[in-house]
C-alpha cells in the first residue's frame, strides 16, 4: 500500500527537516552568519538546492532560505482513513528531506572539514574511506562518460548487504555492466563500502565504486552529481526545476538500491529520488508502488533477491546495459579501466622502464592474415615466476575492404583502454612507452598474454566492424623480437606524425561535424578541421573521418567547407550553413581561429578554455584539471558555466590541449604568441610541443615568457612579469580593435 | 385526441410514488414516505401522477408561432423513406426538432453564461475596489488566466521585465472578461486554450463564437418562425453557442470564481440528508451561484453568529447545500452536501431546516408550498429568480454590502430555530467524501510541487492501468429512479478501469453512495485503476465541482492532450461523456459543447430528438466527422456504460495502445531520441 510509504516518508521528512533545523541553529550559535559554507571546488554552490531552487548558498546565513523552503514543503500527515491524496505530498516531503540533507552535509563540511577525503581515491591505511561531494574536476571528467554513454547510469546503493560476499557480487555485476555505484548510508553501523573493502574490492572513482559517506544524508552527493551534469552538459538553467528533473528522468539512468531495513528517513530519501525519476529497489519487504508515471516504470519494488538485484534494477529503470562476453577468464568492462595493480598485487610487468613494451597496428592485405588468430612468440605468464618482468611487443594486423592506413593510429590508440578494461590488468602509456602490469589475481584466474589478443580481436570487430574484416594479433616476449618491432614501429610513428603534422585546413575540402554531445547540449555543434581538433580533446579530424566511415549516419558528418569567407579568422560558407541548420538557427556561424570575434561554441566538455586578458593584450588558457583562480577572474568551472551550453561567447573559446600547439590556434587574434598565461601543470604537459612551436614562431623561449600561477593569478600580478620577459603579445596590435 | 382524454382520466386518480421505486437512496426513500405520511406531495408523487407529453418527448412539437402548436408525432404509419410530415408553414420534423434542441442549448448556455457574467461583474467591482467584502483570494490563478485573456503580467522597465501590479492586472482581466459577453468584433479569447487541432476544426466549420450573448441571441432569432429551416445550419449555431458556453461563459465563471474565492484543493466532507443536525441551526443553500453563499459561509463561521446561535439555544450553525451552489462551497470550504436536485423538498420535510437560501437555477417552485408546512424560511436572493408565493422572503443580494446581507440571512435562520416544531425527522444516512479536485490540484497530486503533470495520468492510460477517462455529470430526473443511473454507470465504469470525473448532481450522488472515498478503489475498481488510485491516494471518482465546472473537464482533457502521448486532440483520447439522469436545458448545452469538443457523449433517460430520425442521425453520427464527438442515447445504465467503454476501446485501438505495453530497455542511442526534457 502506497499509503504506508507516504505515511512513513512524510514522517521521515519531518524528522529530517527538524533535525537539520536544530543543527543549523546550533551552527549559528557557534559561527558567524557570514561564515562561508559549501562543498569543495565547485561553482554550483549546494548543487541540488542551486539547480532546483536557483538559490546560491554561500554563507551560513544563506542556508535559512532553502531550509525554510523545505519546512514549508512538508505536507500534512496522512490520515489512516478517508485520507486526502498523498502522491504529491509524498514527493514534496522527499524533496524537503533532500534539501535538508544537502544542508546537513554542508554543515558537516563546516564543522568537521576533514571528515571526507577530498580525493578521487580513498586512503584505506589512514582510515579515510569516505570521499564526500565530487568536486567539479571529478564531475566534469566523469560526467562526460554519462554524456557519451560509456557509463550508462548509476546505482545509488544505501545500507549494507547481509555479508561482504553478497555486496561484492552485486557491485561487481554493476561494474561488469559499466555502471557507477554511488554508496551511502549504513545498516546498523555497517556500510557496503566497508564490506567491499573486506572482500578485497578496490573502491574509488577509478573503479566506479564511489564511497560518498556513511550516512543517508551523503546520498545527496549522487543527486548533486546528476544535477550538475544537467546544468553543465544539458544547458538546464538553475531554478528550472521541471526541466532539471525531466532531464534526469530521460538522460541520467539512475536508481536506488536499499539494502537492509528501510526506516522513515530512507523512505523520505527514496521518495525524494522519485522526483528525479529514480526508482528504489529494496531487498526487504516494504510496500511497493508499481504504477508508472513519475518514474519510467515502477517506483518502488520490494523483496528483490540479491542475485536478481542488478537485473531487476536495470529493468525497472528501463536501462539497456551490455556486458562484454569476451572469452577470457577475467571480467571485462569500462568499470575496470581505472583499477590499479599495486605493488603487493603485482605478478608481472612489461615496459615501464624495466623492459621494452611496444604497440603497433598495421594494415594488411586480406589474404595475408587469418582473422581471430593470436600468436604468442616467446614465454607466456605461466612460464615465468612471480615478480619477473617480460618485454612485450603487441603487433596487430588489420585487413578490410574499407580499411585505410589513416585508421591505423586510431585503432592503435584503442589498445590502451581495451587492455585496461580487463579486470586485474593495468595499462599505461602507448606506442613504444607502453607499460602493462598484471596482477596475481588475474594470473590465478588463468590470464594469459594471448588473452590480450582475444580482447583486441573481439573489441575491434565490435567497435569497428564496418571498416575491418580481419584482425590478427601477434605478441612477442623475446627481447630480440620486441626490439625489432620497436625499431620498425618508431619508423612508422615518425611517418604518421609527419603526415598529421603537415595536414592543413587549406589542404582538405571536407571538415567534420561532431554532435556527440547533442544528447546533452541540444544546440551545440562542433566542427573539427585538421588544425582545429575537437575541443573535448577526444576527436581529431582523422578520428571523425574514421567515425564517419564506421557509422555514416552517426554524430560525425562531413561538411563541405565551401567558400572561404575569412582566411584569417577561419570562416567558411559551408560550415556556417551547416552550423545554422544543426543548431536550429541558434548560431548563424562562427570563426575557427578567434577568441575575440564570433568564437566557436562549446558544449561544456572542452579540455581547456581560453579567455581574453585585455590589460595584457593577450589571451590566457586554463585546463579543467586546474582548480585554482585564473587572471580572467574565474576558475575553470565558473568559466565553463558562463560559456557552455552551446553559446558563442566573444572573449572566450573552448579548445583541446593539443590545439594550443596547432598552427592555427587563435591565429585570427595573433596566434600562440598571444598566450600570456596558463597553469603550470598544463605547461609541463605540452612542454615539448610548446617549445617546438615557439621555435617555429621565432620565439624559442616563449614557454618561459608565459606566466603561470606561480607568477600570479590576476592581470595586475602577471603584467610586470610579461613586461620583464618582453612577452611578444605586449608589442602586438591591440587585441580588441574596432 | 383520444389519447389526451385518456391521460386526463388517469390524472383524476391521485397517484403517489412508491418510495423504493423512486430512489436507490435509503434516506430519500424514508423522506418520501415521511412526506406521504404528512400528506405533502413531492416531485416523486407528481411524476407518478403526471405522465410526460409523448410528443414533446420526441421533440417535434412546434409552438414558435400562434398558427400552431404543430405536433408531428413519429408514429408507426410514418414511412421513413417518404416522411411527409410538416407543420402549417411546412416545417419538417428535422427543422422543428432542431429548433427545439437549439432553444434548449440557448437556454442552457444563457443560464451558465449569465451566472458567469454575474461573477465577472462582482470581479469587476472587486478590481475597482468597490466591494470590500470580497478580495482576490488566489492571485496565482489570476496570473495564470491573465495571458489567456491577452493581459500582460509583466511590464518592461529599463529593458527588464518586471512583475506587473496585481491590481492593474485584475482590472484589465475584469475588463477583458466582461467584454467577452458583448464585444463587437473578434472571437472569444479562451478558444485558443483548446488543443490547436480542435481550434482549427472550429475555424474550418465556421463555429468560432464571436461573443457569448450574440450566439444565444442568434439562436433565438434563427429559430423564430420562418428563419433558419435547415437543421444542419441550425446545429451549426447550436455548436457555436455551446462552445461559447463551455469555453466561454462557464469557463470564465469557474476561473473568476477561483480567483475570487480560491482554487479548490482536495478536502474531506460529508453528503446526504444526514448532515443536518437536530441541535444546530440548519441553513441550506441551494442554487448555482456561489457569490452570496461565499459570504454566508463566512457569516455562519463568524464568532458573532455562533454566539448568537448559542444564545438562541442551538449548539451551532450547520451549513449545508443542495445542487451546484452546494458543490461550489463544498469544493472550496468543505461545506457538506445536503442532497441532490431531487432531494430539495425532502430537506425541508425533515423539519430541521431553519432557512433555505436559494439563488438561481434548478429551484422547485414547490419549495414554497413545502416550506409552508414547516417553520422553514425560504429566502430568495437573486433579482432574476423570485417566487410568487407569499411565504417566500426576498433578500436581494448586492455585492457592495454582501456580508451585511449574509449576516441578515443567517440571523434570520437563527431567530427561526426556536420556531421548529416537534416533527423533526432527520435520516441518519450520510457518507464521507473527498472532494475539491480541479485541473490544478490533479496536476499537483500527480507529481507534487516539482513533478506535477498530467503525464502521470497519460502514462497510466498508455500502459493500460487506466482504460480511459469518463466525465459523468448532470442532473437528476424524476422520470427515472433517483441516482440509479448515476451510480450504476459510474460503478460499471470504474469496475472496467475507467476513471470518472464528476460534477453537478452526479457528484452529489456519488458522494452519497460513498464513491468519493479513496477506500472505494479497493472495493469497486478494476485492478489497474485500483493500483493507480492507491498510488496517488485518490478516489476513483474525482469530484470537480458544479455544472459550470464542466469547463474544468474540458481543460483537464486539454492538459492530457498537451502533456504528451500518442494523441493530438481531445477527439483522439480514450474518453467519453455521460449525463445519466439529465433534465435541464443546461445539460443539453453541456452535452453539445462536449460533442463539439470531440467527446462521445451519451445521455440517459430520453432525448427530445427521436421524432426526427434524420436530425437524430445527424447528431448521433454525422457530427463526429466534423468535430470527432457525437451524441448518443441509452436509458439502460449498464448498456450506457458499455457503450462508453466500447468507444474508449475503439480509441485505444486507433491509438495503438490496446495491447499491453512492452518494457523498453534503452541504450544511449535510444535515449538520444528522447526529448531530453519532455
Amino acid at each position: 500500500m502506497s499509503r504506508l510509504v507516504a505515511f512513513a516518508a512524510i514522517q521521515g521528512g519531518y524528522n529530517i527537516v527538524s533535525k537539520v533545523e536544530g543543527k543549523y541553529k546550533k551552527a549559528l550559535q557557534t559561527y558567524d552568519a557570514a561564515t562561508k559554507v559549501g562543498f569543495p571546488n565547485t561553482a554550483y554552490y549546494l548543487p541540488v538546492i542551486y539547480s532546483l531552487l536557483g538559490i546560491k548558498v554561500e554563507t551560513l546565513e544563506d542556508i535559512k532560505q532553502p531550509l525554510d523552503f523545505a519546512r514549508k514543503l512538508l505536507p500534512p500527515h496522512v490520515k489512516g482513513q478517508n485520507h486526502l491524496p498523498y502522491l504529491g505530498p509524498l514527493l514534496d516531503a522527499g524533496m524537503a528531506a533532500l534539501f535538508a540533507f544537502e544542508i546537513e552535509e554542508a554543515l558537516r563540511y563546516l564543522e568537521d572539514p576533514d571528515f571526507y577525503l577530498h580525493s578521487e581515491e580513498i586512503d584505506e591505511e589512514a582510515g579515510k574511506i569516505w570521499l564526500g561531494a565530487a568536486d567539479d574536476t571529478v564531475f566534469r571528467k566523469r560526467g562526460v562518460e554519462f554524456v557519451d554513454g560509456s557509463a550508462p547510469g548509476f546505482a545509488a546503493m544505501v545500507g549494507a548487504a547481509p555479508d561482504p560476499e553478497t555486496a561484492k557480487m552485486i557491485v561487481e555485476e554493476y561494474q561488469r555492466r559499466s555502471l557507477y555505484i554511488f554508496c551511502a548510508a549504513n545498516q546498523n553501523g555497517t556500510t557496503i563500502i566497508e564490506q567491499l573493502l573486506e572482500a578485497g574490492v578496490q573502491v574509488g572513482w577509478n573503479t566506479r565504486i564511489v564511497p560518498f559517506g556513511p550516512d543517508i544524508s551523503s546520498a545527496i552527493f549522487a543527486l548533486g552529481f546528476a544535477n550538475r551534469a544537467a546544468m553543465a552538459f544539458g544547458g538546464v538553467q538553475p531554478g528550472d526545476y521541471k526541466r532539471m528533473l525531466l532531464y534526469n528522468k530521460n538522460r541520467i539512468f539512475a536508481f536506488v538500491n536499499a539494502l537492509g531495513d528501510v526506516n522513515a528517513e530512507w523512505a523520505a530519501a527514496a521518495a525524494g529520488c522519485v522526483n528525479w525519476g529514480f526508482p528504489t529497489l529494496a531487498d526487504t519487504d516494504i510496500p511497493e508502488i508499481l504504477p508508472t508515471g513519475i518514474c519510467t516504470y515502477e517506483h518502488v519494488v520490494a523483496n528483490v533477491p540479491h542475485n536478481e538485484m542488478v537485473q531487476r534494477s536495470v529493468e525497472v529503470r528501463g536501462l539497456k546495459t551490455t556486458v562484454s562476453t569476451i572469452d577470457i577468464p577475467c571480467a571485462f568492462g569500462p568499470a575496470y579501466e581505472g583499477e590499479r595493480v599495486r605493488g603487493g598485487d603485482l605478478y608481472c610487468q612489461m615496459g615501464g622502464g624495466k623492459t621494452q613494451a611496444t604497440e603497433l597496428v598495421k594494415m594488411a592485405e586480406m589474404k595475408e592474415i587469418e582473422d581471430g588468430k593470436v600468436n604468442l612468440v616467446g614465454k607466456d605468464l605461466s612460464e615465468i615466476k612471480e615478480g619477473e618482468n617480460l618485454p612485450l611487443g603487441i603487433y596487430v594486423q588489420i585487413a578490410g575492404r574499407k580499411m585505410q592506413v589513416d585508421f591505423e593510429p586510431i585503432l592503435e590508440r584503442q589498445i590502451h583502454h581495451l587492455i585496461n578494461y580487463i579486470q586485474g590488468v593495468m595499462h599505461i602509456g602507448q606506442r613504444d612507452i607502453a607499460w602493462i602490469r598484471v596482477s596475481k589475481a588475474a594470473v590465478e584466474k588463468g590470464f594469459s598474454l594471448k588473452h590480450i589478443g582475444v580482447v583486441l580481436h573481439a573489441k575491434f570487430h565490435q567497435d569497428f566492424g564496418s571498416i575491418l574484416d580481419k584482425v590478427e594479433v601477434t605478441l612477442y616476449t623475446d627481447k630480440k623480437d620486441v626490439d625489432a618491432l620497436t625499431k620498425r614501429a618508431r619508423q612508422e610513428y615518425k611517418t604518421r606524425d609527419e603526415r598529421v603534422e603537415n595536414m592543413t585546413d587549406e589542404a582538405v575540402e571536407i571538415y567534420y561535424s561532431c554532435t556527440l554531445c547533442q544528447s546533452f547540449a541540444p544546440t551545440h555543434v562542433c566542427t573539427v578541421s585538421p588544425e582545429r581538433t575537437g575541443l573535448c580533446g577526444a576527436y581529431n579530424w582523422m578520428d571523425c573521418k574514421a567515425s564517419y566511415e564506421i557509422n555514416p549516419t552517426g554524430p560525425n558528418q562531413p561538411i563541405e567547407k565551401g567558400e572561404c569567407l575569412d582566411p584569417v579568422l577561419g570562416q567558411w560558407k559551408g560550415v556556417n550553413e551547416f552550423v545554422k541548420q544543426a543548431s536550429r538557427g541558434a548560431i548563424s556561424g562562427y570563426n575557427f581561429y578567434s577568441v575575440v570575434k564570433e568564437p566557436m561554441t562549446t558544449c561544456g566538455c572542452c579540455e581547456c578554455i581560453a579567455a581574453l586578458l585585455p590589460q595584457c593584450n593577450g589571451v590566457m588558457t586554463v585546463h579543467r584539471d586546474y582548480t585554482g583562480e585564473t587572471p580572467c577572474g574565474m576558475k575553470f568551472t565558473t568559466l565553463a558555466g558562463v560559456m557552455g551550453g552551446g553559446q558563442s561567447s566573444p572573449g572566450f573559446v573552448g579548445h583541446s590541449k593539443f590545439n594550443i600547439t596547432q598552427r592555427k590556434f587563435i591565429k585570427g587574434d595573433g596566434g600562440l604568441l598571444r598566450l600570456v598565461w596558463m597553469p603550470k601543470s598544463l605547461k609541463e604537459e605540452i612542454k615539448e610541443r610548446l617549445i617546438k612551436r615557439g621555435e617555429e614562431l621565432g620565439v624559442p623561449n616563449l614557454i618561459d615568457m608565459i606566466a603561470d600561477e606561480t607568477v600570479g593569478t590576476t592581470e595586475e600580478e602577471i603584467l610586470p612579469f610579461l613586461q620583464e620577459k618582453g612577452h611578444p603579445a605586449l608589442s602586438m596590435d591591440p587585441i580588441i580593435s574596432e | 385526441m383520444a389519447e389526451v382524454t385518456k391521460e386526463t382520466t388517469k390524472e383524476k386518480v391521485k397517484k403517489v410514488a412508491d418510495p423504493v421505486a423512486s430512489s436507490i437512496d435509503t434516506a430519500t426513500q424514508q423522506m418520501i414516505a415521511r412526506a406521504q405520511e404528512l400528506g405533502i406531495d413531492t416531485v416523486f408523487d407528481r411524476a407518478a401522477a403526471m405522465k410526460p407529453c409523448n410528443i414533446g418527448t420526441q421533440g417535434i412539437c412546434c409552438k414558435n408561432c400562434s398558427m400552431g402548436p404543430c405536433r408531428l408525432p413519429l408514429t408507426k404509419d410514418v414511412d421513413p423513406e417518404n416522411d411527409t410530415r410538416k407543420g402549417l408553414c411546412g416545417a419538417t420534423p428535422n427543422t422543428i426538432a432542431a429548433r427545439n434542441f437549439a432553444r434548449m442549448v440557448a437556454g442552457g448556455a444563457a443560464a451558465h453564461s449569465d451566472h458567469g457574467r454575474c461573477v465577472a461583474e462582482v470581479f469587476m467591482s472587486v478590481a475597482r475596489k468597490e466591494s470590500h467584502d470580497y478580495q482576490i483570494k488566489d492571485p496565482l490563478k489570476l496570473l495564470a488566466i491573465a495571458p489567456h485573456l491577452g493581459v500582460e503580467t509583466t511590464v518592461e522597465e529599463n529593458g527588464e521585465a518586471k512583475d506587473r501590479n496585481l491590481d492593474e492586472i485584475a482590472l484589465e482581466v475584469a475588463e477583458k472578461a466582461l467584454a467577452e459577453w458583448g464585444k463587437p468584433e473578434g472571437e472569444l479569447l479562451y478558444l485558443k486554450r483548446a488543443p490547436e487541432l480542435l481550434y482549427e476544426k472550429w475555424k474550418k466549420h465556421g463555429v468560432l463564437p464571436r461573443n457569448i450573448d450574440r450566439e444565444i441571441v442568434e439562436i433565438m432569432h434563427r429559430t423564430h418562425m420562418g428563419v433558419d429551416q435547415d437543421y444542419k445550419n441550425i446545429v451549426k449555431q447550436c455548436t457555436r453557442a455551446a462552445i461559447a458556453d463551455g469555453w466561454g461563459g462557464s469557463m470564465l465563471a469557474t476561473d473568476l470564481q477561483d480567483v475570487l474565492f480560491g482554487t479548490p484543493y482536495p478536502l474531506q466532507s460529508e453528503a446526504n440528508l444526514g448532515v443536518l443536525k437536530a441541535d444546530h441551526v440548519n441553513v441550506v443553500i441551494h442554487g448555482h451561484e456561489p457569490v452570496l453563499s461565499e459570504m454566508i459561509v463566512a457569516a455562519a463561521q463568524s464568532q458573532e453568529m455562533l454566539d448568537y446561535a448559542k444564545s438562541k439555544g442551538a449548539k451551532g450553525i450547520q451549513l449545508s447545500g443542495i445542487c451546484c451552489t452546494a458543490n461550489e462551497i463544498l469544493q472550496r470550504h468543505g461545506v457538506p452536501l445536503c442532497g441532490t436536485f431531487l432531494q430539495q423538498e425532502l430537506a425541508i420535510i425533515t423539519g430541521a431546516v431553519d432557512a433555505m437560501v436559494v439563488d438561481i437555477q434548478c429551484i422547485f417552485q414547490n419549495l414554497a408550498n413545502v416550506a409552508k408546512c414547516f417553520h422553514t424560511k425560504l429566502i430568495t436572493t437573486h433579482p432574476i429568480a423570485r417566487m410568487e408565493q407569499s411565504n417566500v422572503t426576498h433578500i436581494e443580494f448586492d455585492e457592495h454590502h454582501a456580508m451585511e446581507d449574509a449576516k441578515r440571512i443567517v440571523k434570520m435562520a437563527i431567530d427561526n430555530f426556536q420556531n421548529r416544531g416537534s416533527e423533526v425527522m432527520i435520516p441518519k444516512q450520510k457518507a464521507v467524501q473527498i472532494a475539491g479536485f480541479g485541473v490544478e490540484s490533479i496536476e499537483y497530486h500527480l507529481g507534487g510541487t516539482f513533478r506535477g503533470t498530467f503525464y502521470t495520468l497519460n502514462d497510466n492510460i498508455i500502459n493500460g492501468r487506466i482504460r480511459g477517462v469518463a466525465g459523468v455529470v448532470g442532473c437528476n430526473n424524476a422520470r427515472t429512479r433517483h441516482n440509479e443511473g448515476h451510480i450504476a454507470i459510474v460503478k460499471e465504469l470504474i469496475k472496467n478501469d475507467v476513471i470518472v470525473l464528476t460534477t453537478g448532481c452526479n457528484g452529489i450522488a456519488c458522494a452519497m453512495e460513498g464513491l468519493l472515498t479513496p477506500e472505494t478503489a479497493g472495493v469497486f475498481c478494476g485492478p489497474g485503476l485500483k493500483e493507480v488510485c492507491e498510488t496517488v491516494g485518490i478516489p476513483p471518482v474525482l469530484h470537480l465541482g458544479s455544472c459550470v465546472d464542466n469547463s474544468r473537464i474540458l481543460l483537464a482533457a486539454t492538459e492530457v492532450v498537451k502533456a504528451g502521448g500518442p494523441w493530438k486532440d481531445i477527439s483522439d483520447l480514450p474518453v467519453a461523456g455521460s449525463a445519466p439522469e439529465w433534465m435541464s436545458e443546461k445539460a443539453i448545452s453541456i452535452g453539445h459543447y462536449f460533442v463539439s469538443s470531440g467527446v462521445y457523449t451519451v445521455f440517459g433517460v430520453t432525448l427530445p430528438v427521436s421524432g426526427a430520425p434524420i436530425f437524430q442521425k445527424y447528431l448521433f453520427e454525422e457530427l463526429e466527422k466534423m468535430y470527432g464527438g457525437k451524441w448518443d442515447l441509452e436509458a439502460d445504465p449498464i448498456k450506457h456504460a458499455q457503450k462508453m467503454i466500447a468507444h474508449i476501446d475503439a480509441k485505444r485501438k486507433a491509438l495503438g495502445i490496446d495491447k499491453a505495453r512492452e518494457r523498453q530497455l534503452m541504450d544511449m542511442a535510444d535515449r538520444m531520441k528522447l526529448e531530453a526534457t519532455a
